[in-house]
């Protein structure tokens, strides 16, 4: 278990190095340089040159990639264009409330998406399943910022229940008590949780419904049931079990997901988190932002699977077994 | 219309096993009615929408009218008629999804075939980059390009959406050769003296058949709300050229006082998706060889 353990942290700090090798490539591969000499800019060749020397781009390749290196190591990730801010303390404010807002997604997604897969498996081909099964089929088609809009409309606009976005209330929460403060996080945080969270419940949903179904068909829960065990008591403490395998599969996929539709979201609830930085550096150019952020997500990506890997390792006994 | 052409393929589907458990499922018909008549208004566009995407009759009356007699699912922002921007988007959009999708299949099940029939250093190489590429979300990944590169033109999405799109698929078809490789044909073939070239081509390929249709079925979905987000965006296909994402960018400011213009393009997209969805699951059932009886 040990090796393996090693073996598979190696590999993810391989894939997070070549993610910043490609990154810097990337980088290199577009025409021109950070500033723009040229017939609208008209700059003194003299000029150029001390810049260029200044930003050291006239180094060898392997030079600057080994400078870039050692920067992203010491997170160092240059200074954004937009903002005026190293692009690391902007980050840095910004990876928390994507943090927040992915963990309460996670958990609507898999409570509700377990309750109901069961729920679908057990009741199969009835009524509860089929109308489940399409309002599932439709969560998970939907596109989720156009959810977004509609939950938005309906709940904040129409119906006053919650917020229309942001973190907390611009004008009172300085002056919220303590219990007060968190109760405000938590109103504003209700809907762009809900909207992620239901998208991914339905897809949690359909995986557990299948995994629960190959599960009852084995032979061991016939053999609980003619022990005489109740039906309630074989589901929750044999079926599910077992079928909660695939789930852990799913939360490694999860963060992937999260971050995609944390971009979206974002933007949508004016939620300042990642991909609201993200989309608002976009448009002014503002490529350290942008690629420093994909950076951070892939290793927050590689993190969640390697978590997933052990955790999937660390629950199914056959793995261990045939693992080379 | 639709819904008679339905009924031709599935009198001739039910004359076979795979086409019977096709439509065993209850929404398979109706998805696939769906399907095809968004196929045909986005091939048929100039014959069906009463205006032009770009055609604004009136730019100063007509900004946001409800829907009327004479525009079925009202105007938008930019006076506009909804209707027949879902009808041309429906071409940009369906396109965008079919190209690219079909793009990212392709390279998908070469990459796997391969990997997953030379192994040793080939496979753990293609597997190295699979994972990689598995790392980053696509949507910033896409970002990434647009922040360094300004933004794209349609061709150039296709290819970038495609182009980040096959590592699910090159993993699935890779199990599946790994799997077919080791079946009694494939001896046979090396013993006749087959090449890998001819193995993989005529022998493991058209196996692999079942997961690739249903990879594309469920990956147009994934690209249609892929690009969606991005034209959301701003990134992905630019305004004035109907997309249902932009479509959807353009009426969310208006989303209170007119919200059809927001409303109808992301409904054709949830419906285009879920009858993708709802088709591959079908055919997931219908292709599946375990339900086969030799």
């Amino acid at each position: 278990m040990a090796a393996w353990l090693v073996r598979r942290i190696g590999a993810a700090l391989a894939i997070v190095f070549a993610v910043v090798t490609l990154t810097f490539f990337l980088i290199q591969l577009v025409p021109g340089t950070p500033f723009l000499p040229g017939p609208e800019h008209p700059m003194d060749p003299e000029v150029v040159e001390r810049l260029r020397v200044r930003l050291g781009l006239d180094q060898p390749l392997p030079v600057q990639y080994a400078k870039w290196l050692a920067a992203v190591g010491q997170g160092e990730l240059g200074e954004s264009f937009s903002l005026r801010r190293p692009v690391a303390a902007a980050l840095a404010e910004a990876i928390p409330n994507t943090l927040v807002l992915g963990a309460a997604a996670l958990c609507i997604d898999f409570v509700l998406g377990l309750l109901l897969g069961v729920l679908q498996a057990v009741r199969r081909g009835r009524a509860t399943d089929i109308v489940m099964g399409n309002v599932a089929l439709f969560l998970y088609s939907v596109p989720t910022f156009w959810l977004g809009l509609i939950v938005l409309l309906i709940f904040g606009q129409w119906l006053h229940w919650f917020p229309v976005g942001g973190l907390t209330d611009a004008v009172l929460y300085p002056s919220l008590s303590w219990g007060g403060r968190i109760a405000d996080r938590l109103w504003h945080l209700a809907l762009p949780a809900l909207t992620l969270g239901l998208v991914g419940a339905a897809g949690t949903a359909r995986y557990q419904r299948a995994a629960m179904l190959e599960t009852l068909h084995q032979d061991f829960v016939r053999t609980a049931r003619a022990k005489g065990v109740g039906e309630r008591r074989v589901i929750m403490r044999h079926v599910l079990r077992n079928a909660l395998l695939p789930i852990i599969t799913l939360f490694g996929l999860a963060l992937p997901f999260l971050l995609t539709g944390a971009v979206l979201i974002e933007n949508i609830f004016s939620w300042p988190g990642m991909g609201r930085l993200a989309t608002n550096a976009i448009f002014q150019r503002d490529y350290p932002l942008v690629t420093a952020t994909a950076m951070i997500a892939a290793a927050m990506v590689v993190a969640g699977t390697l978590v997933a890997d052990v955790m999937y390792h660390a629950a199914d006994p056959r793995v261990r077994v045939d693992a080379p | 219309m639709a819904a008679a052409t339905v009924r031709w393929i599935q009198h001739r589907a039910r004359q076979a096993p795979r086409g019977r458990r096709f439509f065993r499922h209850p929404l398979a018909a109706l998805a696939l009615g769906v399907l095809i008549f968004f196929s045909v208004i986005a091939l048929a566009a100039p014959l069906v929408a009463p205006y032009l995407a770009t055609h604004q009759r009136d730019i100063v009356l007509l900004q946001n009218q409800p829907p009327s007699w004479l525009h079925p699912l009202g105007t938008d922002l930019y006076s506009h008629d909804v209707w027949s921007r879902i009808v041309y988007g429906a071409r940009v959009s369906l396109a965008i999804g079919a190209l690219a999708a079909v793009m990212a299949v392709l390279a998908g099940t070469a990459v796997g075939a391969v990997s997953g029939y030379f192994r040793r250093w080939v496979d753990a190489g293609l597997m190295r980059l699979v994972d990689v590429g598995l790392a980053l979300p696509r949507i910033l990944l896409v970002l990434v390009v647009v922040a360094l590169f300004g933004r794209l033109s349609v061709v150039g999405l296709v290819l970038l959406i495609g182009g980040t799109g096959w590592f699910a698929t090159s993993r699935l078809v890779r199990a599946e050769v790994l799997g077919l490789r080791e079946r009694a044909f494939v001896d046979a073939a090396h013993a006749l003296g087959a090449g890998p070239g001819r193995v993989i081509a005529r022998h493991l390929l058209p196996n692999v058949a079942a997961t690739v249709i249903i990879s594309t079925t469920l990956g147009i979905g994934h690209v249609m709300l892929l690009e969606a987000g991005l034209s959301f965006l701003g990134v992905g296909v630019a305004p004035p050229t109907p997309s249902w994402g932009n479509m959807i960018a353009d009426g969310a400011p208006q989303l209170v006082a007119a919200p059809w213009s927001a409303l109808a393009p992301g409904a054709a997209i949830a419906i285009v998706v879920m009858a993708l969805n709802a088709v591959g699951d079908a055919l997931r059932d219908a292709l599946d060889p375990r339900q086969e009886i030799p």
